[in-house]
């Protein structure tokens, strides 16, 4: 059976390229970047050659990149840090509705601690407005965390125009660009940016790896303590194969960078109007146009449920995710689609297809050739679905 | 995740459909926790002759469906009264533990177009 992998915005695979430098590095070159002898050494000049290949792929100086074991320990580590670094001159939080939970839930942990948060709605495209950011920025605001890019409907925020209000309110912003790091262009210095998450198995590298830059000046109270490593922000021994892995992933996404986003936008493209034509009752979720992730297509096929068609799909071998209830372990329907006034009938039809490299126009066309058969099938046990062919066919008699 | 008894009724669900004036009709769930049941009933003397299901939610949901409208055709009202929820659950060789309270919910809608039935016969 064919297999189309369509959640790349869940993890993508390790480039061969990249597969091949790690393993140098766990079997051959396996010293201590700490230590003083030739083995140690030449792994710390792999690892800050790694360093220099992340701090480029966003305008960044080396030393304001700071290692993690991924894009959920960066975000905590930003938001704690600037928490607890910042906590005498203010304790008020500014964050969106949509953003990841890696930065949600550490921000309502602190406001269950004695913070203040303040979470900014989102237009039905998922958009941040800019005027209510500087609207609710306070004397005692100290940190303001955004995404740049939204990982379920492909939304991109108005990072530098944020940027551009936090600077002259001198408030640190920190912006999650996990999603979009790798895929469109990234510059902290142009959007303002003070800290920045990013990760690592979104753009091809090996998973357990991040990193979170730190602009220089900007003070983060370590959460991590030991033996001081990653200029004592984050302690333990470096994850040598694979940071040196993501390094060698942001070259590629360096070379790679607009080919794969044009062909991966054109085939979103094909596969959302492939949909349109070949079914009903369809809605496309987020905005279109620059302003989306090239490779995100989210819609909501209406009078089913997201984890039925995921397990419909996945008999299929196509892979794909979805925000219902049912997948986000939860009762409730992804929070994103709800900040975006979807109601929760419609978010749990949600389906989004998420597309990466290895893509090609033949995956579009058996999506095509199976969705639509899957939809019906569906649909045809729906107790929603009844109630719209009866009113289709009585609209039909009356005509 | 699911039992290879749960992807079945969910592929090839068994009983799909309605009954034209059924003689109960139970529904359960509603469309905002993204499950809803619905079941027909066609009763003959104290036996259920026929039965039929539609059901908006996940795979568990279906197959739940499917499995509840199996074990009660043929069968009285006496007896199907006494199918419960886990017992549907249990002919499926199990549910995943987030599944159980959620969407499993078909003897509740067997139940109800029972009660349905029940209803319309004092009326009668």
């Amino acid at each position: 059976m064919r297999r189309v992998y369509l959640d790349h915005s869940a993890t993508t695979p390790v480039d061969p390229e990249v597969a091949e430098l790690m393993m140098t590095y766990y079997t051959e070159k396996y010293g201590n970047p700490s230590s003083v002898h030739s083995f140690g050494r030449e792994t710390k000049a792999a690892l800050e050659n790694a360093r220099e290949s992340v701090a480029n792929l966003m305008n960044a100086e080396p030393t304001e990149i700071t290692f993690t074991s991924g894009g959920t320990e960066a975000d905590n580590l930003a938001i704690f840090g600037v928490a607890e670094a910042y906590s005498k001159k203010g304790k008020h939080i500014i964050t969106s509705a949509v953003e990841h939970n890696a930065v949600i839930d550490t921000c309502e942990f602190l406001a269950k601690n004695g913070y203040e948060l303040t979470i900014l709605p989102v237009d039905e495209e998922g958009f941040i407005s800019v005027d209510d950011v500087a609207k609710a920025i306070r004397p005692d605001t100290i940190l303001i965390t955004i995404m740049h890019a939204n990982n379920e409907v492909g939304t991109i925020q108005p990072i530098a125009e944020i940027g551009k209000i936090a600077k002259e309110k001198d408030v640190i912003f920190h912006v999650d660009a996990v999603q979009s790091f790798g895929k469109i262009p990234v510059d902290v210095k142009a959007m303002n940016v003070d800290l920045m998450t990013v990760s690592s198995h979104k753009i091809y590298g090996p998973k357990g790896v991040g990193a979170l830059y730190i602009r220089r000046g900007v003070r983060v109270i370590p959460r991590v303590h030991g033996g001081g490593q990653e200029r004592k922000r984050r302690s333990g021994t470096e994850n040598t194969p694979g940071i040196i892995g993501f390094g060698k992933a942001c070259e590629l996404a360096a070379q790679r960078m607009a080919q794969d986003a044009e062909r991966e936008a054109a085939l979103r493209d094909k596969l959302l109007e492939g949909i349109m034509e070949r079914i009903d009752y369809v809605k496309l979720n987020g905005p279109r146009g620059e302003n989306r992730l090239p490779g995100n297509l989210n819609v909501s096929i209406q009078f089913i449920e997201g984890e039925a068609l995921l397990l419909s799909l996945d008999l299929m071998g196509i892979a794909a995710s979805s925000g219902s209830a049912c997948t986000s372990g939860s009762l409730d329907p992804s929070h994103v689609l709800l900040a975006m006034g979807l109601s929760h009938e419609i978010a749990h039809g949600s389906l989004r297809f998420s597309f990466g490299r290895q893509n090609t126009e033949e995956d579009v066309d058996y999506v095509l050739e199976q969705l639509p058969k899957i939809v019906e099938r569906l649909r045809m046990m729906s107790p929603l679905y009844d109630q719209v062919k009866h009113s289709k066919t009585q609209k039909a008699n009356a005509l | 995740m699911y039992s290879e008894k749960v992807m079945d009724h969910f592929m090839n669900p068994r009983n799909v459909g309605e009954i034209e004036d059924a003689a109960g009709v139970g529904e359960v769930g509603n469309a905002k926790c993204g499950d809803i049941m619905r079941i027909y009933l066609d009763v003959e003397g104290d036996i259920i002759k026929d039965v039929k299901f539609k059901t908006f939610g996940c795979g568990a949901a279906v197959a739940t469906s499917s499995m509840v409208t199996e074990m009660v055709k043929g069968k009285t009202i006496e007896e199907a009264l006494k199918i419960t929820n886990k017992s549907v659950a249990d002919a499926l060789d199990g549910l995943p533990p987030a599944k159980m309270h959620c969407s499993n919910l078909a003897a509740d809608a067997l139940h109800e177009a029972i009660k349905n039935y029940q209803e319309k016969m004092q009326n009668a």
